[in-house]
């Protein structure tokens, strides 16, 4: 145990490292959910079929062949390229080349996610807001938005905690991040389940905060809202007079 | 300032400049640190060894300096190839599939087979000296082509793991057991299983059996494999590669 108390500031950096790849892949996972889910569903013939590609590739390139890719490949073109140029030798960092490629990935899934998102909203919300005389970006805002937010937050959920466990890849390309760091450790100590043990209990940590995260965003999202039960329809709150019958009956 | 004195003295610079990019040349070392005691992280998160020793060494002797990149060892020859280093210090063996893609230096160690038995035996390593007895030898590997090739006249006995051998060394059932040193140094002789136990007679490297060693990988056609060889010849000269290797190894672990 000792042997871990030694190297504890080292995998807490690692851990760091990991929490902020996660971080910055999820962001640009976002950005590219979110352009890939409006392409898909407003924009032209040509959108929707570039996205169509990326959604497909995407989701089906592993993560471990897509950041050997972009690590070594991306290397090979930057050097390429640059000696065409007669530029000096460029490194690429692989804390960014995690990034691209974690969040090129989970960005496929998350069009998915937003894509469903909008088209759970009713047609008949962006209608009524627009007989309401509503300009579109207050429609948006106001209406068809926080409904497809509402909708997307439990699958954006599970895309992050996937996300996270995604990021232990990075360690084949040499990024100290929590993973790489305890193999090292464990190999140089002799002790590899030691070092594993106390890995699996950080990302449990790392989950179960997340989930907290989550959780508290859901509740914040559905404020107004009948949670899980789409609203004040037949099975919402005001449905709740006809559960006692059911009982009765039974 | 004339235009002519301007120049010339740009020329200067430009002179001292290359003079002096020569005369401290800048090299990144792939190292990997999960291989001790060869290469270790330390709770510093700095890596530590034989092999970072080794690659300060030649460098000193190769007038270089030197980085040391941490990489992975599933990367590491697409990270030299990548130009992310320019050599590989990395108990690297040097066998022919490897070849293909990457030039090595001459080798700067090769972990000798050798034998053990119960502490203080009369056995010695020769055909004579092992005749009548068994000796346990892990199956498949480059040690039993070794004993069947040199000493075909004493009984082997198989085994599937080190581990198995270990156990019938101690029980009794075999009188030795032959494998790589540093192997059995670490997982044995060091241990309490291993307590009675210790080398004896010579240790053996013969290339046909046991390979080249590990040597410095670097990119195909750099001179840097033949500056590697001259810095390794010129350290086991001067005695710093017996000093480093001292700190680790009780036994020499260049290799006939």
């Amino acid at each position: 145990m000792s042997e871990l108390l030694d190297y504890m500031p080292l995998l807490l950096g690692g851990a760091l490292t990991t929490v902020a790849l996660a971080v910055c892949s999820a962001l640009l996972a976002t950005t590219l959910g979110l352009l890939g889910a409006w392409g898909r569903v407003a924009g032209g013939r040509i959108a929707r079929g570039a996205v169509f590609v990326y959604t497909t590739l995407g989701r089906g390139i592993p993560d471990l062949v897509l950041i050997l890719l972009v690590y070594f490949g991306g290397q090979r073109l930057i050097n390429d390229v640059g000696e065409g140029l007669g530029l000096p030798f460029i490194e690429v960092s692989k804390f960014w080349a995690g990034v691209a490629a974690i969040g090129v990935l989970y960005g496929a899934y998350l069009t998915e996610t937003f894509r469903g998102a909008w088209i759970a909203v009713p047609r008949g919300q962006a209608e009524a807001a627009r007989a309401l005389g509503m300009p579109m970006r207050g429609e948006f805002l106001r209406v068809t938005g926080p409904q497809a937010l509402r909708h997307a937050l439990p699958g954006y959920g599970n895309v992050w905690l996937v996300l996270v466990k995604s990021t232990a890849v990075v360690s084949v390309i040499g990024l100290d991040d929590l993973v790489g760091l305890a193999d090292k450790a464990g190999k140089s100590t002799r002790e590899p389940f030691l070092f594993f043990v106390a890995v699996l209990l950080v990302y449990l940590a790392i989950t179960a905060v997340s989930d907290r995260l989550l959780a508290w965003a859901e509740r914040w999202a559905n404020t107004g809202q009948d949670v899980g039960r789409g609203g004040d329809g037949p099975g919402g709150r005001r449905g709740k007079p006809a559960a006692p019958a059911q009982e009765e009956a039974a | 300032m004339s235009r002519k004195t301007l120049a010339g003295a740009l020329a200067a610079a430009a002179l001292a400049l290359s003079a002096q990019a020569a005369a401290a040349e800048d090299l990144k070392i792939c190292v990997e640190g999960a291989y001790p005691p060869f290469s270790e992280t330390t709770s510093s998160g700095e890596v530590v060894g034989f092999d970072i020793d080794m690659a300060n060494a030649m460098c000193a002797a190769m007038g270089a300096e030197c980085e040391m990149v941490k990489t992975d060892w599933d990367g590491i020859i697409p990270a030299l190839i990548e130009r992310k280093c320019d050599a590989i210090v990395a108990s690297m063996s040097i066998t022919p599939d490897r070849a293909k893609v990457i030039d090595f230096s001459a080798k700067y160690y090769n972990t000798p087979a050798a034998f053990i038995g119960p502490e203080g035996t009369e056995m010695t390593t020769t055909p004579e000296g092992l005749a009548g007895k068994t000796v346990g030898v892990q199956r498949g590997t480059i040690h039993q082509q070794f004993m069947e090739g040199e000493f075909p006249e004493v009984e082997l006995k198989l085994y599937g793991t080190q581990d198995e051998a270990y156990l019938d060394l101690q029980s009794g059932r075999i009188d030795a057991l032959v494998a790589d040193q540093i192997a059995m140094d670490e997982g044995f002789v060091k241990t309490d299983a291993g307590e009675g136990y210790a080398f004896f007679g010579d240790t053996f490297s013969i290339p046909q059996y046991h390979g080249e060693g590990a040597g410095v990988g670097v990119r195909k056609g750099s001179d840097l494999a033949g500056r590697f060889t001259d810095a390794i010849a010129k350290i086991r000269e001067s005695g710093e590669y017996d000093e480093i290797q001292k700190k680790y190894f009780d036994f020499d672990i260049y290799g006939g």
